[in-house]
């Protein structure tokens, strides 16, 4: 699909940090309530990335009361404002299905102490 | 029959499938046509041709390998040699000229299409591939009769098996034609064309995008 690189860059997005499975992340929405926009920001470490190129999502998992919640973005989604990485993890799994069944202490992902920050 | 609407059309080729957001940011599959080069190399007129309709050419082609009746044809319109010539009916055909090039603005976003190609050859098929048969059932009792089509007719009367009976067969590369397709953008610098969904055919293929005949 070279052939249509050059059509895909106009709805990719070049502000995507770079963050992978285990990552703690906020997502920024931008949330449109009749003429007013808002922000809402959503915590949570990243379950996994699926798909590439335009249609590439993430799913980023939080436990809220006590409930778990997933929310998958676009990754080039134009309602993100923002992508922030809080801190990385250190997990060995491009996805990480088996935190679903996980809680407590259990439900910890340790934070990778030697990575490089990203300017 | 007289042509009594205004049809716009263009060859291209059908580059493949992507996504792009719209205003609302929603993800719209489309596939992308790049129409450069469209020339007008003949107009047709009802004295001399018993019907009105403009003659588009497209693609380039080696001009060695061009035959001698088809290089003056070309030469008669003052344009180079063309490898796909294709005839649109259209009652304002007096508003084009031999010679004149056509670029994808003659189409706008939201506009509604047609396009024709030419869909993928599937090969020999069986009914239930070609036609949509149910076939039999997986199991009980059901033997090496899976995919079958079942009877295709009577017995001594009629004694014949009766003309077009769907039957399995070549399947694919014939003429389709998508209708009321939109064009979701055109990309006037590169000659491309963003059609909303699907279009018969493979990649590389040349497809004719011509104002829809249905719809507004």
């Amino acid at each position: 699909m070279h052939i249509l690189d050059s059509v895909d860059a106009a709805s990719l997005r070049n502000d995507v940090p770079d963050f992978r499975a285990g990552d703690t992340v906020k997502v920024h929405v931008n949330i449109i309530e009749g003429k007013n926009t808002r922000v809402q920001v959503f915590q949570g470490f990243v379950l996994g990335r699926q798909g590439r190129g335009v249609g590439e999502t993430f799913t980023v998992r939080k436990v809220s009361f006590g409930v778990g919640v997933e929310r998958t973005f676009p990754v080039h989604s134009p309602v993100l404002d923002k992508i922030e990485v809080v801190s990385r993890g250190d997990v060995r799994r491009a996805k990480l299905f088996y935190m679903r069944d996980r809680h407590g202490k259990a439900a910890k992902i340790r934070e990778k102490r030697d990575f490089k920050t990203a300017k | 029959m007289t042509a009594t609407r205004n049809v716009k059309g263009l060859l291209g080729t059908k580059l493949g499938m992507t996504q792009v957001w719209d205003e609302n940011n929603n993800l719209i599959p489309v596939t992308v046509v790049q129409a450069d080069s469209n020339v007008v190399t003949q107009l047709r007129n009802a004295e001399r041709d018993g019907y009105v309709a403009v003659q588009i050419g497209y693609g380039q082609i080696d001009p060695r390998k061009v035959t001698k009746p088809l290089a003056g044809h070309f030469e008669a319109a003052g344009v180079t040699p063309r490898r796909h010539v294709v005839e649109l009916r259209t009652a304002d055909a007096e508003s084009y000229a031999a010679g004149q090039e056509l670029s994808v603005e003659i189409f706008a976003a939201g506009q509604k299409v047609d396009v024709v190609g030419t869909s993928k050859g599937k090969g020999f098929a069986g009914v239930m591939k070609r036609h949509g048969f149910h076939g039999a059932p997986a199991s009980h009792g059901a033997h090496k009769n899976h995919r079958k089509p079942g009877s295709i007719g009577g017995a001594s009367t009629p004694g014949r098996v009766f003309q077009g009976q769907k039957m399995a067969g070549r399947m694919g590369a014939e003429r389709v034609t998508s209708q009321n397709l939109t064009v979701h953008a055109v990309d006037a610098e590169k000659n491309l064309l963003l059609i909303k969904g699907a279009v018969p055919g493979a990649r590389g293929r040349v497809v004719l995008v011509r104002t829809a005949v249905k719809g507004a």
